[in-house]
């Protein structure tokens, strides 16, 4: 751990230049003329094409795979089953918030002993054209022993399920059991006695809500193009949230050497968690390794949502007991949460966030992590706690009404502020939650009137952020320019914050600063951006990069005035003499000190390796006015606001890209999002057409509100943002809703045909 | 693959004729490219139709207007009288895709597409639309609403081309309207639509209309029997009542990933009247 920045935070004690300003986005002009490369966008001279073989269906054993009339189609020039890839040990290791395990993930990107859902990879082959890959797929011959499936996360936990590890045995249950099932896992956190705290209560109320899987809606589909050499090296480029770790997974994978694969990560068009993992890669490497030809591969939409990442469905219990006057006492909560394919649900987060918000004395909450033939769930902005949250914040609105309360003043009345022991273990330090409900009702939002059938809703989140290993470098460029190396993708605007806090500390222009990600050869290794830390970890290091190419410009400086270093210091952009005790001496800018670099020792440069620590925890709360059309179901968005803590904008309208981006995904998972398995178990939507996620012409304009309570433990105050915007909004809708017709809805999602039944139903 | 791209329509209907193979026809494509990508058809022949003049002209003689089937739903918008005397049947049209499918997406191409949901074709049936063919015996007329036959399935032979699509002449108070039911804003398939055309007396009295109702059987529906519902009203809560419980007995849906049976009968009602109020408001 590195934290030897002096954290004092300068957002309210010192005019700021560029912390807090908009200034031009670096990435701007190459992404709206199309220049910019993203993950299909890199080609090699003789590159082949490669294209996977998927199993249609959910659940079923592998007799046999024969490629060989495949291999004898002129043009293919290799193919790879999962005889091509050893098997790997189990081992877990961390992807952003979810943890990974190389036993499933040699298995996730290829099927060896079963298929476990529809669209699992069985084969790939790399051809001369994506033709030729594909008339090649229909010659591989796969003989498979059809088995029954689960979808279900309820059905999947029952006894008599099919299971699909027969080795599994549940983790946390006493006793352990003899026998395999789909239940990888039971946790538990508790705090006090809810039993006690039941007793106390003066109205209990307990639900159980669904929510469905939906899958992180990126508009790029994955892409890689890989390329191996005889020398046993190998290069890849992709699209990815983490270089670094594709390189390690990919690494582990291949029984490669890491230092010699080499991953450079593309232009991103979306991730949201769903790029923390591997799927094309390394069969992409397996199939250069064969050939020693670059191997392009690209996904199909089709192929996104039925081998990808989507987050888990789940089913949620809350138990909450409140008094009068709108004090919790208890807080108890069951969640079912389905892993996929293989163990490493969202759970544990989910558990954890769930009754974050709130400063209680009796909690009690148990999750359980459970396996399902579908794909393999992955990370998608703050994996779990959107669902959990929503249960929880259901039961709050309806238990507020019940005692007649303000839905805000209850959540203010029992908000978790510094001091708050959580349930799941730290005492919160100083968090902005109590600022955000006060912004919510102090805001016109709040106060506007609403029409006929018209509701409005609200729902507030929690979500930890995270820090860790981060490695920055720039150099001082001969003409005074400053060029800034990170290793963290750039997935919401982060080169423009991380510009303007080196700006900042620098005391130079932005604009004299252009920023460019590394691969992982170029630079020590970063953390995937992932649970929030960019902007906070990579921006720390940022700033001790500065600071660090500051002390040597003071040092190439106090060698020239020939004094000590001390007695230099820097100043807007220039070196000066710290007092007129160190002597009467013009000030050196910055290009003034680079253009005499190789008079004072070479080039000069700044960097920094560290593990941030200290990420502030996000609150957020988001408010919308819904209109229900009573005979059709119709749930309109109206209007909707979301005010967060942000800690400290540093480009505020990034940090306003994600409140809004966080609300318009949770609006598209509350009304419409979903999988449609048919009784095969096979995917019916595997397209944008039928698996909807809004469109521009379903939103109003997302309002943002930035509240700013600093982190203390960041140079600017800075608090990751990236996460909390998904959280409130499932609740805050499904508020909305109950309070335009009066009825609580518990399935996710509230589309046309659900509401209606609904509607109808209270009729009759 | 061969691609072709007659100028006359007697090379078209020849070329298809004479092929062994399978052969589609192209027009903006918007459906049939997507197919292709999907892997779900793999044709021989590829006879593009968009150059063929008879098929790319808006015509209107005495009142009776003629489209061409390879007019997009961007060149019938800006037509400036067809939206005039048909707006159900442009406001139908003008629903497919976005504004970049509009400049692709053809009247025909949505009619022989046959899909049982597509947004033009209850528009038409209401309209009392004639589908114009042309094939290698020469020329025929088919009533819109015997068009299709199933899903994806229309009564073409394998060597005919829809030509254009004529409508009847128009009374001084008539009008037609168009809704369809879609989760979303845009960019969707029909879970129910509904085009309704009708014409009043001076007195606001209903003297003819029909009805018409898309993706709620194997293929879009004249409803007689709702129309009776409003004929010889001023579409009062009464007639508008029977119009709905009429619209809904018609429908024979599916359950699928698009919306349950009984969904797709309720709304059905509820497009109904909401759509002849409209159709009623215009024409007045
Ligand atoms: C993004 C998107 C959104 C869409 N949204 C909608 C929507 O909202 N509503 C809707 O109804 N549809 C929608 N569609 C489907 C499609 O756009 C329409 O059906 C369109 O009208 C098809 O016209 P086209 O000219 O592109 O047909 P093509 O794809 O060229 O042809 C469609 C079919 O008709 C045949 N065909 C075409 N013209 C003739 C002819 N003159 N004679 C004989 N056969 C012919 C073709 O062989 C093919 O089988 C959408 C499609 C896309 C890609």
């Amino acid at each position: 751990m590195d934290n030897s920045l002096d954290m004092q935070f300068s957002a309210g004690d010192k005019d700021l230049n560029y912390v807090g300003k908009r200034t031009k986005r670096p990435d701007g002009v190459d992404k709206v003329t199309g220049r910019a490369r993203f993950g299909a966008d890199t080609r090699l001279p003789g590159m082949l094409y490669g294209k996977i073989l998927r199993s249609p269906h959910a659940h079923a054993r592998i007799i046999s795979i024969d490629t060989s009339k495949a291999e004898a189609l002129g043009g293919v020039k290799a193919v790879v089953t999962r005889d091509d890839f050893e098997d790997r040990e189990s081992e877990f290791v961390p992807a952003g918030e979810m943890m990974v395990n190389y036993r499933d993930m040699v298995r996730n990107i290829m099927a060896r002993e079963k298929v476990l859902y529809d669209g699992h990879a069985v084969a790939a082959v790399a051809a001369t054209s994506v033709s030729i890959a594909k008339k090649a797929l229909k010659l591989i011959d796969v003989e498979y022993e059809i088995l029954p499936h689960v979808i279900d996360v309820c059905d999947a936990m029952t006894p008599d399920a099919p299971v699909l590890h027969e080795d599994l045995i549940t983790e946390g249950v006493d006793p352990v059991p003899t026998k395999g099932s789909n239940v990888a896992k039971r946790i538990e956190f508790k705090l006090g006695d809810v039993v006690k705290g039941f007793e106390q209560a003066d109205e209990i109320l307990e639900k159980t809500f669904d929510t469905k899987p939906v899958h992180q809606g990126y508009i790029e589909p994955h892409a890689c193009l890989a390329s191996c050499s005889e020398s046993g090296s190998a290069d890849l480029w992709c699209s990815t949230q983490g270089q670094y770790l594709v390189r390690a997974h990919c690494a582990k994978l291949m029984g490669m050497e890491i230092s010699k694969l080499r991953v450079t990560p593309s232009e991103i068009g979306g991730g949201f968690g769903g790029k923390t993992v591997v799927f094309l890669e390394p069969v992409a490497l397996a199939l250069s390794r064969k050939t020693f030809r670059p191997v392009k591969m690209t996904m199909t939409r089709d192929e996104v949502f039925r081998a990808t990442g989507p987050t888990s469905g789940a089913n949620v219990r809350v138990k909450i007991g409140i008094t009068n006057d709108g004090k919790i006492t208890a807080a108890e909560a069951e969640l079912k949460y389905q892993a996929g394919a293989f163990q490493g649900s969202s759970v544990q987060p989910g558990c954890m966030c769930a009754f974050a918000p709130y400063d209680l004395q009796n909690v009690d909450v148990v999750g359980w992590d459970v396996l399902t033939n579908r794909p393999k769930v992955a990370a998608y902005r703050a994996p779990g706690a959107p669902i959990s949250e929503y249960a929880v914040e259901c039961v709050l609105d309806e238990l507020a009404d019940r005692i007649g309360m303000d839905a805000v003043d209850l959540r203010l009345k029992n908000a978790a502020k510094e001091g708050t022991q959580t349930a799941y273990g730290p005492k919160l330090g100083p968090v902005g939650f109590v600022e955000v409900l006060q912004a919510v009702k102090s805001s016109d939002h709040f106060k506007a009137p609403l029409g006929a059938n018209q509701g409005r809703g609200i729902g507030v989140g929690f979500w930890f952020n995270i820090g860790g290993e981060t490695c920055v470098s720039m150099s001082v460029n001969e003409d005074g320019t400053l060029t800034l190396v990170t290793g963290s993708p750039d997935i919401g605007g982060s080169r423009a914050s991380i510009c303007n806090m080196a700006a900042e500390e620098l005391g130079i222009d932005v604009e004299k600063i252009n920023p460019i990600i590394a691969d992982t050869s170029s630079l020590g290794f970063n953390f995937l951006s992932a649970g929030s830390r960019t902007t906070f970890a990579c921006g720390m290091a940022t700033i001790e990069a500065a600071r660090n190419a500051i002390d040597n410009m003071r040092a190439r400086v106090a060698q020239l005035w020939e004094v000590p270093v001390e007695s230099v210091i820097w100043e807007n952009g220039a070196a000066r003499p710290a007092s007129s005790n160190a002597g009467e001496f013009d000030p050196m800018t910055l290009p003034e000190i680079a253009k005499i670099a190789p008079k004072t020792g070479g080039p000069i440069s700044g960097h920094a390796e560290i593990n941030a620590q200290g990420a502030g925890p996000g609150f957020g709360a988001h408010m919308v006015d819904i209109e229900v059309d009573r005979e059709t179901g119709h749930v309109k968005v109206l209007r909707y606001t979301v005010v967060q803590d942000a800690g400290k904008a540093i480009h505020p309208s990034y940090v306003e890209g994600q409140y809004q981006g966080g609300a318009v995904q949770c609006i598209g998972w509350a009304l419409n999002e979903e999988y449609i398995y048919g009784d095969d178990g096979c995917l019916q939507n595997s397209g944008f057409l039928d698996y909807r996620i809004p469109l521009a012409s379903d939103l109003p304009m997302i309002e943002t509100i930035i509240v700013e309570v600093p982190n203390p433990n960041h140079p600017y105050g800075v608090r990751g943002v990236g996460e909390t915007p998904i959280i409130p909004g499932l609740a805050a809708i499904s508020n909305a809703i109950s309070d335009a017709t009066g009825l609580r809805m518990t399935a996710l999602p509230m589309s046309p045909p659900k509401v209606l039944q609904a509607l109808k139903q209270a009729q009759a | 693959m061969q691609y072709e791209a007659p100028e006359t329509l007697a090379a078209a209907v020849e070329l298809l004729a004479g092929t062994s193979g399978q052969a589609r026809i192209l027009a903006g494509g918007t459906d049939l490219l997507v197919q292709l990508h999907a892997d779900m058809t793999d044709p021989d022949l590829l006879v593009d139709i968009k150059k063929i003049q008879e098929l790319r002209e808006i015509t209107n003689v005495d009142g009776r207007f003629t489209i061409g089937a390879a007019i997009t739903g961007a060149e019938l918008g800006e037509h400036p009288d067809v939206k005039k005397i048909w707006p159900g049947v442009v406001e139908g049209l003008e629903l497919i895709g976005s504004t970049q499918v509009q400049g692709r997406a053809t009247i025909g191409g949505n009619l022989c597409n046959a899909s049982p949901a597509a947004d033009v074709v209850p528009a038409l049936i209401a309209a009392d639309a004639i589908v114009h063919v042309a094939g290698p015996a020469g020329r025929r007329q088919i009533a819109v609403e015997e068009f299709a036959i199933g899903p994806g399935k229309t009564s073409l032979a394998k060597d005919e081309i829809v030509v254009s699509l004529s409508f009847p002449p128009r009374g001084e108070r008539a009008s037609d309207a168009y809704l369809r039911f879609i989760p979303r804003t845009e960019m969707d398939i029909a879970v129910v639509g509904c085009g309704i055309s009708l014409e009043r007396d001076a007195h606001g009295i209903c003297t003819q209309a029909r009805v018409a109702l898309g993706a709620v059987a194997a293929r879009a529906l004249l409803v007689p029997a709702a129309a009776a519902a409003i004929i010889g009203t001023s579409l009062d809560a009464a007639a508008l009542d029977n119009l709905a419980a009429a619209a809904s007995t018609a429908c024979s849906p599916i359950d699928d990933k698009r919306g349950t049976i009984e969904f797709r009968t309720d709304v059905a009602g509820v497009l109904a009247r909401r759509v002849a109020k409209i159709a009623y408001d215009r024409a007045g």
